[in-house]
């Protein structure tokens, strides 16, 4: 077996465009998806019936099936609504903010639940209203709780955006399987790939214990 | 969207030129996805208490190389492992070994699916088969070896029987998860549930996608809640009395 340098370096400018949609798209979702989960953890803990139903059945829906199916069932519905064809790349920001909701919204409604029932009666006492309690009482303190968990489910997401090669996208992954395939390089581009995620998630992964125990000792 | 002809019964037309009907296609990739995954589990579960227990041993060598095993497997997308070891692997072994792995071997895709997802499985549930250690008191440990057992013994029958226990929900969440995963291993041509939903919309129906989609999407709901009724019924049968969780009895 021969492991061959040269094959990567001239491809490494096309690799980190891919790498950069990768980023881009781990970016996005993660706004979206944060955002979006926070509403729909609200709507999780809604005494409203049919909110809180609605909600749990989208949570539930998207965390029992496969990532790479809601992958196809974007890619094709995207199209099919709107009526014009508008690629792999863009139609998998809208797979990744909807289906990443479901997973933030979890991880939100555990931090919203650690915070005491006291904290909620405190600030209704104090004359807020549900939003302002919300807002300044209640969300801070549980997003505070969860920082570390939010930060570990972004690079899972980050992993994640690989899976856009099932749909040609040129992501980090898709940009060295082409390379793979037009040199027939694939064991280069491969361990390469493997390589760059393996470096970037280990050190996030790394940041973010710290912090953890940073703010494990502020508690 | 106007313009959509729905027809529900598509799964039930015969493929053309074949004689099968594509509701056997979607049977059959199902029966690939839960063979796949139960078999990658049962690497996993091995694997996966081996390396957990090897994490919390007081040998910095044994421990070492298993959080080097963890942090390896946890930080490479599974569809980049899923190429290491399809593409990648049989280049290292030595040249007769990896020919017949590439020409020889018996069901590549299936075999190799197994591997990767029972491999990458394996250094979650090690995360947390050693969560559920640490959560035990150390006393445990202690007095197990002051009886006399060896360490080997004091992990057998007193910490890991109670470990087990302890991380009974975080396992269910993985082995639901193991089943979506085996997802990936379309990559690598494993013809199973979604591989042949791919196969149904992209080359054969292609004017009924949605319907076909949906119910693909049906059969992953109705595995992952066997999948969770099936641990939650393992979980009511190995409860231990006296903890909060455990009842009354």
């Amino acid at each position: 077996m021969n492991f061959d340098m040269g094959a990567i370096t001239p491809s490494l400018g096309f690799l980190m465009q891919g790498l950069r949609y990768s980023v881009q798209l781990t970016l996005v979702a993660t706004a979206v998806g944060i955002g979006f989960g926070t509403l729909l953890a609200l709507a999780r803990l809604s005494p409203l019936r049919w909110l809180n139903l609605a909600a749990a059945g989208y949570v539930n829906l998207f965390r029992s099936v496969p990532l790479v199916l809601v992958i196809f069932w974007f890619y094709l519905l995207v199209p099919l609504l709107m009526g014009v064809q508008v690629g792999a790349e863009r139609s998998a920001y809208l797979t990744f903010a909807i289906f990443e909701s479901a997973y933030f919204c979890e991880i939100i409604r555990a931090g919203i639940q650690s915070i005491g029932r006291g904290q909620v009666s405190a600030g209704l006492a104090m004359g807020f209203t549900y939003g302002q309690n919300m807002r300044y009482v209640i969300l801070p303190q549980a997003f505070r709780n969860v920082v570390p968990l939010l930060l570990m489910q972004v690079i899972i997401l980050f992993q994640d955006t690989s899976l856009v090669y099932v749909v040609g996208a040129t992501d980090l992954l898709g940009a060295a399987s082409k390379v793979a395939n037009r040199d027939n390089s694939l064991v280069e581009m491969y361990v390469a790939v493997a390589v760059i995620y393996f470096v970037i998630s280990f050190v996030l992964s790394r940041l973010v214990k710290r912090l953890h125990s940073r703010i494990a000792i502020v508690r | 969207m106007s313009a959509y002809q729905w027809h529900w019964g598509v799964i039930f037309e015969p493929v053309p030129d074949t004689g099968e009907f594509y509701y056997q296609w979607l049977l059959s990739g199902l029966g690939w996805t839960l063979t796949t995954a139960l078999a990658a589990w049962c690497i996993a579960l091995l694997v996966g208490t081996l390396v957990g227990v090897a994490r919390t041993v007081p040998n910095r060598l044994v421990s070492g190389l298993a959080t080097a095993y963890v942090e390896l497997f946890r930080n490479i997308p599974l569809i980049v492992q899923m190429f290491l070891w399809f593409f990648v692997l049989p280049e290292f072994l030595p040249a007769a070994v990896g020919n017949w792995v590439k020409q020889d071997m018996p069901l590549p895709a299936f075999s190799t699916a197994v591997m990767a997802l029972g491999i990458y499985t394996a250094a979650r549930i090690a995360e947390q088969v050693r969560t559920g250690i640490l959560t035990l008191s150390r006393g445990q440990k202690n007095a197990g070896l002051a009886m006399g057992l060896t360490l080997w013994q004091t992990y057998r029958y007193v910490l890991l029987p109670v470990a087990f226990r302890v991380i009974t929900p975080p396992l269910t969440s993985e082995f639901m998860n193991i089943f979506k995963n085996s997802a990936v291993a379309l990559v690598i041509g494993l013809t199973e549930l979604t591989f042949q939903m791919r196969q149904i919309t992209g080359e054969y129906a292609p004017a009924n996608p949605i319907e076909v989609m949906t119910i693909t999407s049906v059969l992953y709901l109705l595995v992952a809640f066997s999948a969770n009724r099936l641990m939650a019924w393992l979980e009511r049968k190995t409860r231990i009395p006296g903890t909060i969780g455990g009842g009354q009895s």
